[in-house]
């Protein structure tokens, strides 16, 4: 099962990113395996709804579970469609949360933001 | 006086458009005052009109019917502004779509039509012999551009003098109020400010090749900015209007100043005068 | 690190009077200018040095290929935004385009490409405190995205250490300002004692409210009307709306701005006042 992280480099040790839609990038943690892979996110230059094109990326590449520290409205709403879990991230790297998720330390994110809204233009 | 449009402009917020918007229209009478300000309209406060007709304005948002829907999500990989999401279906995020109607042309199964959303509306009234149209954007709504739109629609035809009062700034809701105009009267102060801000919309007035003056409001003794980059600039400047705790007083309790026992409206008649001047 | 965004909904109320006053007593070392379409704080406080300059882009536009287009008209026909025209070839208004695409999508010749447009420039300064401001290119949209570009390039550049960092903010209650509002901590709304500034005071807190955010409210120039100065305060109170205090009107105010001075560099009633102004602000609980 994929789970991801956004986070500022492209490293297990790198810090949690603390946006969720414009994270540089994604860890994508295969939990069978242990295996991870790196994501570019393209969501990130968006001009508006970065969220939302986030949240489709994730989804698009079958994750059903994201470790992060917030996000908003919008993007909850693509993720809750499609039945996927968000955690809330401890401070620590993503390798941290990692470890913490699979020691089923970490509680679900409750705290949804009303969103940055930047509806590009 | 056949048609003209003047449009009241400024950069800088508060420096007195509405003042000098709403004054003139009624100095005028028989006039039009058209407030384009749709985030924070205030003329309507001045006038308290008589409201004859309200309409409301409208945007297009996508409806999608999810029988029809076969989940190719050509309309999310389409849109530019990331409105669409498929989670277990497509999602639309009302606020963040630009009512462009792409999705709609690019569905292979004709599964989207729209819907109206309501974004604010236009009350046209009379307040004495002066016409008021203002357009009232809802709060939480990003852009009141098609509000403005229809405002300027409303008086494409419309006989006698009409005073648009602009929003401030000079971004895209200040072009699309300026587009029509005959003249463009451009309001300022004496701060720094004041006179950055008049440079932009100076430029931007330029830009689209409109004749224009400049007011200098809340004049006080000593340095004006303002004054000196009209001079070295060769703008020509139509009134100086001091500051004033009585026009001040008159203003802030909405008051239209011409209206009431106001001892300087002669300012208010002389500008006009030179208006019509600049316009023949 | 916390963020105090100063707002106003009626423009000429004093935001950046205020936010340059702030950042003075604070001795912020994070601040920002969100009034990215008539950006003014800069002229009042410190920034020296040279500004890292960034290109700002905004949504690529519509570009018709003349030699490609076989004048069909069916761009023009499907644009919502009157952006495109012909006369003898067609050509787009790059002040009406919104980058939507579909005249590109429409077009039988492939004549149509989206292209990158300059649409401002964001500018930072760094040396003790950092500075974050943009000047959107006139005509463009009013910029939500590009307001959010400065509050981020602020937040990344600003010292771990920094407690509050200050944001003047711009007029209005349209995208700028929503994006401006989105994940402060505190909206300290400036208003004026006048029909138009309630006016505006109103819709301005209805627009906050519905974002969530915490908001806080002083008066400028409260001297100039005293009724509706009450009026204001009793609609506060009525409403369980922080007040953190009223500034009088004071000539000092233009003065001390025209010499690229913040006000509270002068020993002037409007200063004092806003000093207990900052007080009362600091000890609202979202900071």
């Amino acid at each position: 099962m994929r789970v991801a992280i956004p986070i500022n480099q492209r490293d297990i040790k790198s810090e949690v990113y603390p946006s969720f839609g414009r994270a540089p990038y994604y860890l994508m943690y295969e939990t069978n395996d242990r295996t991870s892979i790196f994501l570019d996110n393209t969501a990130a230059l968006s001009a508006g709804g970065a969220g939302i094109k986030a949240a489709q990326l994730l989804l698009d590449n079958d994750v059903k579970v994201i470790i992060a520290p917030r996000y908003g409205e919008n993007a909850a709403k693509v993720l809750a469609d499609a039945n996927v879990v968000v955690y809330k991230n401890i401070v620590g790297s993503a390798e941290d949360n990692i470890k913490a998720y699979e020691n089923k330390e970490l509680n679900v994110l409750a705290d949804i933001h009303s969103g940055h809204h930047s509806n590009g233009k | 006086m056949a048609s003209k449009k003047i449009a009241i402009l400024s950069g800088k917020g508060g420096t007195g458009k509405t003042l000098i918007s709403v004054n003139l229209a009624a100095a005028e009478g028989n006039s039009y005052y058209v407030d384009c300000d749709v985030e924070e309209p205030n003329g309507h406060l001045f006038f308290k009109p008589q409201i004859i007709k309200k309409k409301n304005i409208f945007v297009k948002i996508p409806n999608i019917n999810n029988t029809l829907c076969n989940g190719c999500r050509d309309c999310v990989n389409f849109c530019k502004f990331n409105a669409l999401a498929y989670g277990k279906q497509v999602i639309v995020f009302e606020e963040v779509c630009h009512s462009c109607g792409g999705c709609m042309l690019v569905c292979p199964t004709q599964a989207i039509t729209e819907k109206d959303k309501l974004i604010g509306v236009i009350e046209e009234g009379i307040s004495g012999k002066v016409n008021t149209i203002t357009g009232i954007m809802n709060t939480g709504e990003v852009s009141g551009v098609p509000i403005i739109k229809e405002l300027l629609s409303i008086i494409k035809n419309a006989i006698g003098l009409i005073f648009i009062d602009c929003p401030p700034g000079s971004a895209c809701v200040v072009m699309e109020s300026v587009k029509d105009a005959d003249y463009c009267i451009l309001v300022t102060e004496p701060s720094v400010f004041g006179a950055h801000n008049l440079d932009m919309v100076y430029q931007l007035v330029s830009l689209f090749g409109k004749k224009c003056g400049v007011v200098l409001n809340k004049c006080e003794a000593g340095y004006n900015p303002s004054e000196d980059f009209c001079t070295k600039n060769n703008i020509e400047i139509l009134a100086k209007i001091p500051f004033d705790k009585n026009l001040c007083s008159l203003n802030s309790n909405g008051k239209v100043a011409v209206r009431e026992n106001y001892v300087n409206k002669d300012l208010f008649y002389s500008l006009l005068n030179k208006v019509k001047e600049n316009i023949k | 690190m916390k963020q105090l965004l100063i707002i106003s909904g009626k423009g000429g109320t004093g935001k950046t009077t205020v936010a340059g006053a702030f950042i003075k007593l604070l001795q912020a070392r994070a601040y920002a200018d969100c009034d990215v379409d008539a950006p003014n704080l800069h002229l009042i406080v410190n920034h020296s040095g040279k500004a890292e300059k960034k290109e700002y882009h905004g949504l690529p536009k519509a570009h018709i290929a003349a030699n490609l287009c076989i004048k069909c008209g069916l761009c023009e026909q499907n644009c919502r935004f009157d952006a495109i025209h012909h006369g003898q070839s067609f050509y787009i208004d790059d002040y009406a385009c919104e980058g939507c695409g579909v005249c590109q999508y429409v077009c039988p010749a492939s004549a149509i490409s989206l292209r990158e447009k300059t649409a401002g420039e964001l500018m930072l300064y760094k040396n003790n405190s950092v500075f974050s401001t943009a000047q959107l290119k006139m005509g463009n949209g009013t910029s939500g995205m590009l307001v959010s570009e400065v509050k981020k390039q602020m937040k990344d550049a600003a010292a771990k250490d920094v407690t509050i960092a200050i944001i003047d903010g711009s007029p209005g209650i349209g995208c700028p300002v929503i994006a401006s509002l989105s994940g402060v901590d505190l909206a300290l709304i400036v208003t004026e004692p006048s029909i138009s500034g309630i006016s505006d005071l109103i819709r301005m807190i209805k627009t906050a409210r519905q974002l969530g955010t915490a908001i806080a409210v002083c008066i400028n120039k409260y001297d100039t009307n005293l009724k509706n100065t009450n009026t204001i305060e009793k609609y506060c109170s009525d409403n369980k709306i922080a007040f953190v205090g009223k500034i009088p009107y004071d000539k000092n105010a233009i003065t001390a701005i025209n010499d690229g001075k913040s006000i509270v560099d002068v020993d002037c009633p409007a200063a004092n006042a806003i000093k207990k102004v900052f007080n009362n602000t600091l000890i609202i609980k979202e900071l």
